[in-house]
């Protein structure tokens, strides 16, 4: 059963018992009681995806196919194709690596209304290995046509992002993590929408884009520099990667000059490489830095070891910031005309 | 109902133009999979001018029958029966494979009208049709879906956990069939992935299993209304066929996997389909 709540919407005092993957499967619980179009899948990870929350309240719209995945995204396209809303939950590794076929063939191909919620992402299953570690999904995910790539900040941007979900059109791949991540959101009322960057600091000296729980980690980042270094720290909370919104990359460009990215994945391919395009493509130039897992396959520990082991923490964040504020890359002062 | 005598010869009459179509259509295709649509060409006939409950004019019916084309590759054999059924004018076949044209050689459900799935990589078909199948049971709906399998496609792992799941939700409005042409790309299916005893694999994962001529019209009504009229659990229709049937020169031949005509030799298997 969903948890009891404090409210309609999610608050701290929500997020900091439950899992961003709780919180999913009782807002989809929401969602069910008023869309009776939402059917839930899942491949044997109905208790550790929380969509098996959804499984105890509406059983009769819920599918475990066993462990199936590829079974699993090609029923939830038939689904989908005969009028019905399909949530799916397994691990990220299973649904980007395993089933990625049927995603991009069957409903991104097809443009179908599938929704998907992959758990684990990341390194967040980080003592399980690379078998469950899942570095790569933002670099797949956002190379599909069609697709929607959402990493949420935290279990309350989750419950925002699920939520619009339901109601934007054609396939989306929201990403959450495992456990118990620290939250950075205290209500739902910030004004979520998909494919708008959220500027959760405003600055002047440099940039951070980040998305998932590098948010919290920057937003701590920013703090700690104004205070010992006195730097203007701009943070955005990139939560959608694709669509990408290249207006606040630009902004970020024009006004910062400085960027970090900061994700927890391989630093190829996924949110650092997504803002590079839009920085390329300006023409106009920028000192820059990608924090992520520096393509290799992560060593195993749990996740909040990994994230400091790979810089993704406040101190690291803070220390590369230093690093990038010192660099001297505006050499040539003629670099606003060269466009 | 039982198929009639008439209702036989109109369909022989139908499969007959829908093989020329065939024909023409691989020859301005450029090259197509032409075997393997002249082995289901009865199959299809007989679904789109007996069976499915749709209408060409309004494609997107809510309540139309659904076929989902498993072996994509067939889709040569599938555009001509979709024409021919009154989905589009048999001209727009003169643009298979063109350049920015509609129709690709694996059909795409968002480009060609009347077709409920698009496939073309082998082993997704069932899992959609199970989807379908699952979605209408939920909704109360009373249409069918039929999904038509390569028997080469069966060496995919996806179609076992499929047909594991059609069972397990007992999944009795969908009708499978399977075109047991006996020949994949680089030979015969008993040399390079042997399927055999492969009614009995699909016994072991739940299906209840009929074996016919696929070219019978008959034996395919028979089959047709028993799946109708079974609940107990999901139907396969083995539909031992010939891979090339109707043209002479190609039948059983594992190199009319794919091929090209040119106009010479499409006048011969036309002559050879005239013969029957």
């Amino acid at each position: 059963m969903a948890k009891e709540v404090t409210g309609t919407t999610w608050t701290v005092y929500d997020a900091n018992t439950m899992t961003q993957a709780e919180i999913y499967g009782s807002v989809l619980c929401e969602l069910g009681e008023k869309n009776e179009k939402i059917v839930g899948l899942t491949a044997d990870l109905g208790k550790s995806t929380k969509i098996g929350i959804f499984g105890e309240m509406f059983p009769h719209r819920f599918f475990n196919v066993g462990i199936a995945e590829q079974n699993m995204f090609g029923i939830a396209a038939g689904m989908a194709k005969s009028g019905l809303l399909p949530f799916v939950s397994t691990m990220a590794a299973f649904t980007a690596m395993r089933a990625l076929e049927q995603v991009r063939t069957d409903i991104c191909y097809q443009n179908l209304n599938v929704k998907i919620i992959a758990t684990h992402g990341g390194v967040s299953f980080g003592a399980a290995g690379t078998t469950h570690h899942c570095t790569e999904d933002i670099a797949i995910m956002r190379s599909l046509a069609n697709m929607t790539v959402i990493i949420p900040a935290d279990g309350i941007e989750t419950a925002c992002a699920v939520r619009e979900a339901a109601e934007y059109p054609g396939p989306v791949y929201i990403r959450v993590g495992r456990g118990f991540e620290p939250t950075y959101y205290e209500t739902e009322e910030y004004g979520y929408k998909i494919g708008e960057a959220v500027t959760i600091a405003d600055g002047t000296d440099i940039t951070l884009i980040c998305c998932g729980i590098a948010v919290l980690q920057a937003a701590e980042a920013a703090k700690i520099l104004k205070e010992q270094d006195g730097l203007s720290v701009r943070v955005i909370n990139m939560h959608t990667i694709k669509p990408m919104d290249e207006e606040a990359v630009m902004k970020a460009v024009l006004e910062t000059r400085r960027i970090i990215t900061i994700e927890d994945h391989n630093i190829m391919g996924g949110l650092g490489s997504a803002v590079a395009d839009v920085i390329a493509k300006s023409g106009k130039g920028c000192a820059f830095e990608k924090l992520g897992i520096p393509d290799c396959f992560c060593v195993v520990g749990y996740p909040e070891d990994l994230y400091c082991y790979y810089g993704l923490d406040c101190d690291s964040i803070a220390a590369k910031v230093r690093d990038v504020m010192g660099r001297d890359f505006e050499e040539d002062e003629s670099w606003e005309d060269e466009v | 109902m039982p198929i009639t005598e008439n209702e036989i010869v109109k369909l022989k009459e139908q499969a007959k133009k829908i093989r020329h179509d065939i024909i023409d259509t691989t020859v301005w295709s450029g090259g197509a999979h032409i075997g393997g649509a002249l082995s289901m060409v009865e199959i299809m006939t007989i679904l789109y001018f007996k069976y499915m409950n749709i209408r060409p004019e309004d494609p997107q019916w809510g309540d139309r029958d659904r076929l989902v084309l498993s072996k994509g590759h067939g889709g040569v054999g599938y555009a001509p029966v979709l024409s021919a059924r009154g989905y589009f004018d048999r001209d727009e076949l003169k643009e298979f494979n063109h350049f920015m044209s509609n129709f690709g050689m694996h059909l795409d459900s968002l480009k060609v009208k009347g077709v409920d799935a698009s496939t073309g990589s082998l082993g997704h078909g069932l899992s959609m049709s199970i989807g379908l199948a699952l979605g209408a049971r939920f909704q109360n709906k009373e249409w069918y879906t039929y999904c038509i399998l390569g028997d080469g496609e069966c060496n995919e792992g996806t179609v076992w956990e499929a047909a594991m799941s059609a069972a397990h939700f007992k999944v009795t409005n969908l009708v499978t069939f399977v075109d047991r042409n006996k020949l994949m790309i680089d030979g015969p299916t008993e040399e390079i992935m042997s399927l055999e005893p492969f009614a009995e694999k699909w016994h072991a994962f739940g299906f209840i299993v009929k074996e016919i001529d696929g070219h019978d019209f008959r034996e395919l009504a028979d089959a047709i209304d028993y799946a109708h009229s079974e609940k107990s659990g999901p139907v396969v229709i083995i539909c031992y066929t010939k891979k090339g049937r109707g043209v002479d020169f190609m039948e059983d031949q594992v190199k009319w996997h794919y091929g090209s005509i040119d106009s010479e030799l499409a006048v011969k298997a036309h002559e050879s389909v005239e013969r029957g």
